[in-house]
């Protein structure tokens, strides 16, 4: 086989379909196992960690699409979460009093009210990527620190808007009876939050979003598409050359990144003890994302997998520390960027690293073999 | 009708005029090179052609079409294709992942492998090198690269920025060569050089350009005779 066969691949309708089903299975399976053996292993305390840390992925792993992948600087990562919380909150509160009368969880796993959570978090991550197209729209021209701050604004804005929303209405006949006019204040409930949303999130969804969102994210990469953001990263103006509209490329990625982001803010919104807030789009939340795309490395999933995982547990390993908690956290940061400062995995993945034996079959050569 | 033909072309840098009025036609099959001293408006020109820089007077017409107005990614679509100064290749991906950058624009993956095959085989060196990061390359290495990509995307019109720059000479005499054979292979070139001395060797017909304005003009083998241009830039006597 020669170098040219390499670079297109022959295809096979049949055998892709199921290769490229496969992965999602894989994935789903393991949120299977997850849902059903790790709570009865590790406990409470330890399975909510892992739902944290899961979301965190989540927004590390779609945030990694603009600032790593498409080399953009954004930092309002979280404004787009938290208008999927809120989207997604409201919708299955609302439906849900309207529906059965109560806003608290209703049927088992699967059943009729999960759908519906699932429905309602699709719709935050839609509302979401919406928030991108209009953010990402007048930012094209912009690039570096101003694009940061024009994000860094668009999450301020958002909190402050969030904060003069009305309160949450959470009588269903009350609800029912209501003229429109009460629903234009967007009862939300305003700065104290959004108490009651019924808390669907469970270890199983969280994963099996996890895993469409790396799935997703990997394949984009691997993609002519993907490889396009990657261009702009790297010199926009050979990218421009090459003929790639490297606006469109930008306002792609933030549409995306910020899809998913909505998701990971509708699972947040629907986990137990969370009580969604305005202060969750400001930029403290923002930034803690940034630093899981800067420590994993520019582009890598697994590294900023790794680092999502990392920075969520880091906080609770150190509780023993109580109020230097924090100290220690930033040092430790702080130590992380000195000794690596192209993050964890630079830009690669963690399989870059394993010996070549590992990576292919015994049978099977790898393409890079065969080019050969 | 020409390939490319530019009437009285005009660019600033804000107050800066970098070009005063230039004209120039660029016929199917020629090489022609644009050769002068640094700060003459030779980068200039070629940033104008492929959209990077906007015009303050004069029309571009590729193909009898206007272009002047549209934007890079346009131009570049129509296979107008500029490999910039300084190569521009994409550090941190692959060489082979670069190549199929060339190819974005297309959709005939049956050509498109045509093409990379050609391609690999004008740049051997290029072939060794398929998986490893385009950045790691010496600087020989990524302007192939940067050339071989650039055919990938069958350019109509090949704008080449200083390829020699940087490079042994050696490694000058080899992507020359290559040059000359692209053109053989029916692509027509416009490349921008400092080395005139080279340049005047492969190319048909020349421009020199002088301080935003073309000086002289005709076939390569004439100027490269002429007494003036000798004296300017072939380091004659």
């Amino acid at each position: 086989m020669s170098a040219s066969d390499v670079l297109i691949e022959p295809t096979s309708h049949g055998v892709n379909i199921l290769k490229s089903a496969a992965p999602i299975l894989v994935g789903i399976a393991l949120a299977v196992g997850i849902q059903f053996l790790l709570p009865s292993t590790v406990g409470p305390y330890y399975s909510r960690l892992v739902i944290d840390a899961g979301i965190a992925m989540i927004l590390a792993v779609s945030l990694n699409i603009v600032n790593g992948m498409t080399g953009q600087f954004s930092i309002g990562h979280a404004g787009f979460m938290t208008i999927g919380a809120y989207t997604a909150g409201s919708i299955t509160f609302y439906s849900s009093l309207l529906i059965w009368g109560t806003a608290a969880k209703h049927g088992s796993f699967l059943g009729s009210g999960e759908w519906m959570f699932v429905i309602a978090c699709l719709c935050g991550g839609i509302t979401a990527s919406i928030a991108g197209f209009v953010v990402g729209l007048p930012s094209l021209r912009l690039r570096g620190d101003y694009l940061a701050i024009v994000t860094l604004g668009f999450g301020e804005i958002l909190r402050v808007l969030l904060q003069q929303t009305g309160k949450v209405v959470d009588n269903a006949e009350i609800v029912r009876n209501a003229p429109l006019t009460t629903f234009a204040t967007v009862p939300v409930g305003g700065a104290i939050g959004f108490d009651g949303i019924p808390k669907y999130t469970t270890l199983f969804w969280v994963y099996a979003f996890l895993a469409i969102t790396v799935i997703f994210a990997y394949r984009l990469k691997r993609s002519s598409f993907g490889r396009a953001m990657l261009s702009v990263r790297e010199d926009e103006i050979a990218a421009q050359a090459m003929g790639i509209n490297t606006s469109r490329q930008k306002l792609l990625a933030f549409i995306t990144a910020a899809f998913f982001a909505g998701v990971g803010g509708g699972l947040l919104a629907h986990e137990s003890g969370v009580i969604i807030s305005p202060k969750d789009a400001g930029f403290q939340r923002s930034f803690d994302y940034v630093i899981m795309t800067v420590l994993g490395g520019r582009g890598s999933i697994t590294g900023v997998m790794l680092a999502a995982i990392l920075l969520s547990g880091l906080p609770e390993v150190l509780r023993d520390f109580e109020r230097y908690r924090i100290i220690i956290y930033a040092a430790l940061l702080i130590f992380m960027m000195l000794s690596r400062p192209q993050g964890l995995f630079g830009i690669h993945e963690i399989w870059d690293f394993f010996p070549r034996s590992w990576k292919t079959l015994p049978w099977k050569k790898s393409p890079r073999e065969e080019a050969q | 009708m020409a390939l490319l033909d530019i009437e009285n072309l005009s660019v600033s840098y804000g107050s800066i005029r970098a070009l005063r009025g230039i004209s120039l036609k660029v016929e199917p099959g020629e090489i022609v090179t644009l050769i002068g001293g640094n700060g003459a408006g030779k980068s200039t020109t070629l940033r104008t052609i492929s959209g990077l820089l906007s015009p303050q007077e004069g029309q571009i017409l590729f193909e009898g079409k206007p272009i002047a107005s549209k934007s890079p990614h346009a131009i570049a679509a129509n296979r107008l294709i500029h490999v910039p100064e300084g190569r521009g290749i994409f550090a941190n991906l692959t060489v082979e992942e670069n190549l199929r950058l060339g190819a974005y624009c297309r959709k005939d993956t049956h050509e498109i492998r045509q093409d990379y095959e050609h391609a690999l085989e004008l740049f051997p060196r290029v072939k060794e090198r398929l998986w490893q990061l385009a950045g790691t390359l010496s600087g020989g290495e990524q302007q192939m690269v940067a050339i071989a990509r650039a055919l990938l995307a069958r350019p109509k019109l090949l704008m080449l920025d200083e390829p020699s720059l940087g490079l042994a000479p050696q490694i000058v005499q080899l992507i020359f060569q290559v040059i000359r054979k692209i053109n053989a292979g029916g692509t027509t070139i416009l490349l921008v050089e400092q080395n005139a001395n080279l340049a005047l060797q492969v190319a048909h017909r020349a421009y020199v350009l002088e301080v935003g304005k073309i000086e002289m003009s005709g076939p390569a083998a004439e100027l490269a005779n002429s007494d003036d241009i000798r004296k300017a830039y072939l380091g004659g006597h």
